[in-house]
């Protein structure tokens, strides 16, 4: 169970003081998926990079039941260019001084499981975008972590890439059961996944509409028709956020 | 390979270069390349230079190892140790424009006249270019990888293995091969005096003979020594870093 309680955020530097996130309060149910989608500018990276521990929130607080391993996608420079495909992926469990044989083991299943065989002595510069985001699942799923947290994991992927993997997470949260908190700026994607969808306001960000979704969860919920009222609905709370204009 | 052929062209070309000016000069200070070259396929086969090659190679091999293993840890640790950058910085930019040669004779009031005073002197040429680089290098890195390395649960020490150094390793070796070039003239000079062994003391000792074939032969070496370094640096390179390469 993932819990964040009135957690407040401020940017500091020498000359001004910007509050990044106001309050937010949510809570994430175990083997579930809540998506966190808002303008850009709204503190969604903010809110992901709390939730990893890479900052603390100025007032509030964040818990984490239990000591979960967590895995983490941040928004580009996730890869190391200087590893190869398989250094990459095995990182986590070589830092975490696991057994050689084991990481060995695990590594090739990983690359078996996203279909990155016969890659694993490529650097991430060779690969194409939709691979290179595989890569830095399958480096997050190394760890075998109960908790995912992604940042905008597909935002540079073309339409058809996007839709694969966005199967493949859900592939991956069923089978491995695992807890996604996932920040994205697609509206589909966020309806597509999210069991919870958060809406985030303009900065500083606090959060504007709880959007529960619980038919997501299935690759047929791309073509059902809830999915297509939610996508609707969802856009235009965000439409009136982008100052109710019509773009 | 098509590099050593054009490595062998090159080379053909200078020579031809160097004979064609020969014959127009037609000065005593100018022997033929056959000249040059007979007399160095006889002094290497008969032995007579390879102790003065063999001394300056470990001079200079050393002053640059020496140089090394000093700048590149303290230049990583000054880049990504904001505090101490603030604080050292100064230090390097009050001491950097120095011309370290001016300081010999103070070098062989410490530490003699023999072979650790001219090491000494490379190094700490070499020392200098390589700690502002690898200073630059490791400042620049983009935060991001900090993060992600962070989410993996990496250790202070860690970081800088598997991000700061491999992240810095390609401008470090850069740095070095513009180092090869000073560390090479160095070396001339700190074997003109106060040795009667080296290269620099060959040719040194040959002008003042008027001997020109054998300053020639002096001078042929000293740059055969420094394409070495080249080669070596660049096999180093080719090695280490063959995730910069490739696109």
């Amino acid at each position: 169970m993932i819990e964040v309680n009135d957690a407040s955020l401020y940017f500091k530097n020498d000359h001004s003081v910007n509050q990044v996130l106001k309050d937010v309060s949510f809570r994430v149910k175990p083997n579930s998926c809540c998506a966190i989608i808002g303008p850009s500018g709204c503190g969604k990276t903010s809110l992901l990079f709390l939730l990893a521990g890479l900052r603390k929130p100025d007032s509030g607080k964040i818990v984490i039941t239990g000591t979960p391993e967590t895995g983490t996608i941040l928004q580009n420079y996730g890869l190391f260019p200087w590893k190869t495909v398989a250094q990459n992926i095995s990182l986590g469990l070589v830092l975490k001084k696991v057994k050689k044989e084991i990481i060995e083991k695990r590594t090739a299943e990983l690359l078996r499981e996203m279909g990155l065989s016969g890659f694993g002595d490529h650097y991430p510069i060779q690969l194409s975008g939709g691979m290179q985001q595989r890569v830095a699942l399958a480096r997050a799923l190394a760890v075998e972590p109960q908790i995912l947290l992604m940042d905008e994991p597909l935002s540079s992927l073309d339409a058809l890439t996007r839709e694969r993997l966005q199967n493949l997470i859900l592939g991956i949260q069923q089978s491995k059961k695992i807890t996604i908190v996932l920040v994205t700026h697609s509206i589909e994607e966020a309806v597509f996944l999210g069991h919870k969808i958060i809406v985030l306001s303009k900065s500083p960000g606090q959060i504007l509409q709880v959007v529960n979704n619980l038919e997501a969860g299935s690759r047929e919920h791309r073509q059902q028709d809830i999915f297509f009222q939610r996508c609707k609905e969802l856009r235009h709370v965000l439409k009136e956020e982008y100052d109710g204009q019509e773009a | 390979m098509g590099r050593k052929r054009d490595i062998i062209f090159a080379g053909l070309v200078l020579l031809g270069l160097w004979e064609v000016s020969s014959l127009v000069l037609d000065s005593m200070a100018l022997p033929e390349p056959w000249i040059v070259l007979f007399d160095l396929f006889q002094k290497i086969t008969d032995g007579s230079l390879l102790d003065d090659l063999a001394i300056s190679t470990v001079r200079a091999l050393l002053g640059i190892f020496l140089a090394l293993v000093t700048a590149v840890p303290l230049g990583l640790l000054i880049g990504v140790e904001a505090p101490l950058r603030k604080r050292l910085s100064p230090f390097i930019y009050l001491l950097y424009p120095v011309p370290h040669v001016v300081l010999l004779p103070l070098i062989i009031i410490l530490f003699g006249i023999g072979n650790f005073s001219k090491i000494f002197l490379i190094a700490l040429i070499v020392f200098f270019q390589v700690l502002v680089t690898t200073r630059d290098a490791a400042k620049n890195i983009h935060q991001n990888y900090y993060y992600s390395m962070q989410t993996l649960g990496a250790s202070r020490l860690q970081v800088y293995f598997h991000v700061v150094l491999p992240a810095s390793l390609p401008k470090i070796l850069t740095a070095m091969r513009i180092s090869i070039g000073t560390a090479v003239a160095i070396l001339f000079f700190v074997e003109s005096f106060a040795t009667t062994r080296g290269l620099g003391y060959i040719i040194m000792d040959s002008w003042g003979r008027a001997d020109y074939t054998s300053l020639y032969t002096g001078i042929s070496c000293m740059a055969l020594l420094g394409f070495g370094l080249y080669l070596i640096l660049d096999r180093l390179e080719r090695r280490m870093c063959r995730w910069a390469e490739v696109d």
